[in-house]
C-alpha cells in the first residue's frame, strides 16, 4: 500500500496532522498501537500555563518570543504560531468538536479538586472563567451518581466555598446505575456514561436531580454524560432552570475520548486509513530517506510513503524507551536529547520540574528528526515525541501537539518553504 | 540493573499500567455486570492468581475472547489471553454434554452432513428446540446454522480436485468447518476465485477443526491434538514448494496464528507467516501488480462490511476492504467497529443469549440504517448472528469477489 504520508501515533497530534493532510487533499495512514493520552485528557488543551520563574502568562502570543530556540513554539516562530493559535477552534469545529476559551489568551478551568488553574482551550463539557478567583455560582448543588468514587464533591464544594458559592452536595441513585455497583471497581466514568447514553436512563437522572434542587442557581456535575451520544449534554444542560457545569473526573477521561473517537471519525471521513492496535516495528532506509514500515499486524507486506510522519508520544505510549543506561526512539532509532548521567533524569522531589519530561526526539528548525548525526529528509516529529519542552511542567502538551501537527502538515504540503522554517524568529 | 529486565512474564501483565481503557472498549461490561471487566478479569487477577490459583473467579467464563481490549491496550498487554490461559487453567467448571457438543463442530458437523436435510428440519422444530434449551441449555431463540448436504472436501475431491492440478502456481487452503459442513459455496467461491487469477488449490492434508470452540470450551486435550495435528499438516503443505495456506475465516486464521502458541503453548513459528487470510494473499499479488482482476461490467450491489472482532485484532480488515473497493459495481459502506455478540458457541448458551444478543444491538442497528443489498464479512459466525438477528443477507468479501469478477477476462488477464 502506497500512501502520501504514513503518520506513526494515532492520538491528538498524529490525528491533527493525519486531517489537516487528508483535509488537503493527501492520502494518509495513521498506525497507532492502542488507545491515546485523549483518554486520560483533563478536557482541556493546554498552551503554556507557567513561564519558568512560575508566572501565568495572560497574551501567549507576546511570550513566546522568550521561550528558548530549542521549544518547540520558537522552532514553528512566533508568528506563524499565533496565526496557528487562531485557526485551532475552527479546525476543530470543522471536526464537531466545540471548543471554548479565547485561543490567544490563558483562561482558567475548575480541577478535579475544585482548583482554579490556567488553561488554553476547553472541550464544550467545561466552560471556562477569566479569572483564577472567578465565583462559580452564588449557589451550587453538587451531584454525584451514589457509588461513584471518581469525582471528589467534597474537594469541589471546599473549593468552590473558599470562593464564596454556597454548595449542598447530593447522591442520586437510580436503577440502571445499581447494576454497575455490583462490581464497584469498575463503575467508572466511561461505564456510567455508555449506561447514561440511553434515553431513558439520562431522563431519569434529570427527573432525580429537578426533584432535589432547591432554588440553587448551578448544577456541579461529573463529565460523565455523552460518550457516543450527541444528544445527552445538550439535553442535560436546557433541561434544568439552574446552569448546569461539569468537572473532569478520575480516568478514563469521557470528554476525552468522545474527542479521540470525533477525530478518529473525522480522518476516516476524509478518506483517511486508520490502523488501530497495529505497532510500526521498522523501517528501511536508504540514505537519509525512509523508503518503507513494517508492522506486526502486516508482516512480509510493508507500507511505503512519499513521507512519514513521527506521533508516537513520550514514554507512556512507548514512542520513547527508558532503560536503565539509555533512553531510545523504537521505530527509527532517533537521536535523542537526554542527559548522559542517570542522576540528571529525575528530581526525588515528585512535586519538582522532571527534566525527563523535557527528554525526546532532537530535530532540525522544522521538525526534521536526526538519526547518527545527520537529519532524515522524509521524516518529520510532532507532539510529545519532541524535546525542549517540559509538558508537564510549563503546561504545554495540547498546545505542542496541534502546532507542530500543523506546522509538519504544512511543511510536508509544501505552504510554507521549509529553508525558511523559524526564521521569523531570530 | 538487569532486574527490571529478567522480571517480565510471559503474558507481560505487569506491563499493565491500570489506565482501565480496554473496559473501555470491552462489549461484555455494559451489558453484563457479572463480569469483572478485562483489567480486572486480566492483569489485575493474574498477579492474585499466580499467589494463588484458587484467586480465579469464574466469572471470567463471560469473556468473549474478541480481543478488542487488546487492540485498544496503549500497553501492549496480551489481555484476552491473560484471561483465556486463566481459564484454561484455573476454572473447576469441566464442560457439560452441552459444551462438548457446540465445542465439536468437526465430529457433530460430519456426522450432521450425512442426513442434513433432516437433521435441518429436526433442530428447526419446536419440540426438537425446546428440548435442546431444556435439557442442553441450548437457546431456543437461537436459529441453527444449517448443515450441507455433502462436504466441501467431498466436492473438492469429485468436481475440483483434477483440474488443480493443471496449474504451474498453487496455494494450500485451510477451509475449516463452516465451509466443509454448512457451507462449501464459500470454499467454492474461493476455488473459483484462486482459479481466475492463475493458482490452482490445494486441500490441507487431513485438517482438523482449528479448535477455538474446544478452547473456549475449556476442551484443552483435543485442543492440544488439534493444535499439533494442524501445525503438522499445514507445515507439509507449506514445505511442498512453500505455498502458502489460505483461509476464508478470520478466526480460524487468529487461532492458528495466535492462540496456538499463545493459549495451547504449540509452537507454529515455522508455519505461522504461511498462514494468511485470502484476502491478504490476494491483495498483496494484485497490490504488486502479480495479478489482474477484472471485473464484470453488469455487477451492481451496496455492500456494508463489518470487521470480525477476530479481524480487528489481526488488524488486516483493510485487506478484504481494499480489495471490495476494486469493484466498480460496489458501493462499498464501512460499518463501526461493533462485536456482533455471537462470539462462537458463546452466543448459542442459553445463559449467554440476551447478552450476546444486547451486545450486537448497535451492529444490527446500523446496518438497518445503512438498508445494504448484503452484509461483508469474514466471519461464519458473525454471518449467523447478522442473519438470524437482522433481515439481510451476509457474504464473505471473497463470495463477493468471487461474483463480481468476470471469470474469462481475469483468467486471461493472469494467463
Amino acid at each position: 500500500m502506497r500512501y502520501d504520508t504514513i503518520i506513526i501515533g494515532g492520538g491528538l497530534s498524529g490525528l491533527v496532522c493525519g486531517i489537516r493532510l487528508q483535509k488537503a487533499g493527501q492520502k494518509c495512514c495513521i498506525v497507532s498501537s492502542g488507545q491515546s493520552a485523549l483518554h486520560f485528557s483533563s478536557g482541556c488543551f493546554d498552551f503554556l500555563d507557567r513561564l519558568e520563574d512560575g508566572t501565568v502568562p495572560g497574551n501567549l502570543a507576546e511570550c513566546l518570543v522568550s521561550l528558548p530556540e530549542s521549544h518547540p513554539y520558537s522552532k514553528i516562530g512566533a508568528e506563524t504560531a499565533k496565526k496557528y493559535m487562531g485557526e485551532v477552534p475552527e479546525f476543530f469545529a470543522g471536526c464537531g468538536v466545540r471548543l471554548c476559551g479565547n485561543p490567544y489568551r490563558n483562561s482558567y478551568r475548575m480541577t478535579p479538586m475544585g482548583d482554579m488553574c490556567p488553561t488554553w482551550l476547553s472541550l464544550e463539557d467545561f466552560p471556562l472563567a477569566g479569572e483564577p478567583d472567578a465565583k462559580v455560582a452564588d449557589r451550587a448543588l453538587v451531584v454525584n451518581i451514589f457509588g461513584y468514587l471518581d469525582f471528589n464533591t467534597a474537594f469541589v464544594a471546599d473549593a468552590l466555598e473558599r470562593n464564596g458559592t454556597v454548595c449542598r452536595v447530593i447522591s442520586v441513585r437510580i436503577d440502571e446505575m445499581e447494576r454497575l455497583r455490583m462490581n464497584p471497581s469498575e463503575m467508572r466514568a466511561t461505564n456510567i456514561a455508555r449506561v447514561m447514553d440511553r434515553p431513558e436512563v439520562c431522563g431519569k437522572f434529570i427527573a432525580a436531580v429537578s426533584e432535589e434542587l432547591r432554588g440553587e442557581d448551578t448544577i456541579i456535575l461529573p463529565a460523565v454524560f455523552g460518550l457516543a451520544s450527541d444528544e445527552v449534554l445538550p439535553k442535560i444542560r436546557s433541561s434544568f432552570s439552574a446552569d448546569v457545569r461539569f468537572v473532569a473526573t478520575m480516568p478514563p477521561s469521557v470528554p476525552g475520548i468522545r474527542t479521540q473517537m470525533k477525530l478518529r471519525k473525522a480522518f476516516e471521513h476524509a478518506g483517511g486509513v486508520y490502523l488501530l492496535g497495529d505497532t510500526v516495528n521498522g523501517a528501511e532506509m536508504s540514505g537519509d530517506k525512509v523508503l518503507s514500515i513494517s508492522t506486526s499486524n502486516f508482516g512480509d507486506y510493508r507500507l511505503h510513503a512519499d513521507n512519514y510522519v513521527l506521533a508516537s508520544g513520550s514514554f507512556f505510549s512507548k514512542g520513547l524507551v527508558a532503560v536503565p543506561d539509555k533512553i531510545y526512539e523504537p521505530v527509527f532509532g532517533l537521536d535523542v536529547d537526554y542527559a548522559g548521567d542517570r542522576k540528571e533524569w529525575y528530581d526525588t522531589d515528585l512535586f519538582s520540574p522532571q527534566n525527563y519530561i523535557s527528554f525526546g526526539v532532537a530535530t532540525s528548525r522544522d521538525f526534521r528528526p536526526f538519526k547518527d548525526g545527520k537529519p532524515v529528509s522524509n521524516l518529520y516529529a510532532v507532539g510529545s515525541v519532541l524535546s525542549g519542552t517540559n509538558a508537564l511542567n510549563e503546561g504545554s502538551g495540547a498546545g505542542t501537539a496541534i502546532l507542530t501537527a500543523f506546522r509538519t502538515a504544512d511543511l510536508i504540503l509544501g505552504r510554507v518553504d521549509s529553508s525558511k522554517a523559524g526564521q521569523s524568529l531570530k | 540493573m538487569k532486574l527490571q529486565e529478567q522480571n517480565i512474564s510471559k503474558n507481560n501483565f505487569e506491563q499493565c499500567i491500570k489506565c482501565t481503557v480496554c473496559t473501555v472498549y470491552c462489549p461484555v461490561v455494559p451489558v453484563n455486570p457479572l463480569y469483572p471487566g478485562p483489567k480486572q478479569a486480566g492483569p489485575d487477577g493474574e498477579r492474585l492468581r499466580l499467589k494463588k490459583g484458587e484467586f480465579f473467579d469464574e466469572a471470567l467464563k463471560y469473556c468473549l475472547n474478541c480481543k478488542r481490549c487488546e487492540v485498544a491496550c496503549p500497553s501492549g498487554v496480551k489481555i484476552g489471553d491473560i484471561i483465556q490461559s486463566a481459564r484454561l487453567k484455573y476454572s473447576r467448571h469441566s464442560p457439560s454434554l452441552r459444551d462438548t457438543i457446540l465445542a465439536s463442530t468437526d465430529f457433530v458437523g460430519s456426522a450432521a452432513t450425512i442426513a442434513a436435510p433432516i437433521v435441518n428440519a429436526a433442530v428447526a422444530m419446536k419440540p426438537a428446540k425446546a428440548i435442546m434449551d431444556g435439557v442442553l441449555k441450548i437457546d431456543h431463540r437461537r436459529t441453527f446454522p444449517k448443515y450441507s448436504s455433502g462436504t466441501f472436501e467431498r466436492w473438492f475431491r469429485k468436481e475440483a480436485a483434477a483440474a488443480q492440478e493443471k496449474f504451474d502456481r498453487h496455494v494450500g487452503y485451510f477451509h475449516g468447518c463452516y465451509v466443509n459442513y454448512n457451507f462449501p459455496d464459500l470454499g467454492k467461491d474461493f476455488v473459483k476465485l484462486m482459479n481466475a487469477v492463475g493458482y490452482g488449490v490445494r486441500l490441507v492434508d487431513k485438517e482438523k477443526c482449528c479448535g477455538v470452540a474446544l478452547i473456549s470450551n475449556k476442551m484443552t486435550g483435543a485442543a492440544l491434538r488439534h493444535a499439533r495435528h494442524n501445525v503438522d499438516v499445514i507445515g507439509k503443505t507449506v514445505a511442498d514448494a512453500g505455498n502458502p495456506v489460505l483461509l476464508t475465516s478470520s478466526t480460524c486464521t487468529l487461532t492458528i496464528r495466535d492462540e496456538y502458541p499463545h493459549l495451547l503453548g504449540v509452537d507454529n513459528s515455522g508455519i505461522r507467516d504461511n498462514v494468511l487470510l485470502a484476502t491478504k494473499f490476494l491483495y498483496t499479488l494484485v497490490d504488486s501488480g502479480k495479478v489482474k482482476l477484472v471485473f464484470r461490467k453488469d455487477f451492481s450491489m451496496k455492500a456494508a462490511y463489518h470487521a470480525p472482532c477476530h479481524m480487528e485484532k489481526l488488524g488486516w480488515g483493510i485487506f478484504s476492504i481494499s480489495l471490495m473497493k476494486m469493484i466498480p459495481g460496489l458501493q462499498l459502506e464501512i460499518l463501526d467497529s461493533n462485536c456482533c455478540g455471537i462470539a462462537g458457541t458463546y452466543g448459542f448458551k442459553k445463559e449467554n443469549y440476551e447478552v450476546s444478543q444486547a451486545i450486537g444491538e448497535p451492529l444490527f442497528r446500523q446496518i438497518g440504517e445503512i438498508n445494504p443489498d448484503v452484509v461483508a464479512t469474514d466471519c461464519e459466525t458473525c454471518k449467523w448472528q447478522i442473519e438470524m438477528s437482522t433481515p439481510y443477507k451476509v457474504m464473505n468479501p471473497v463470495s463477493i469477489l468471487a461474483s463480481a469478477i468476470d471469470v474469462e477476462a481475469t483468467r486471461a488477464a493472469n494467463g
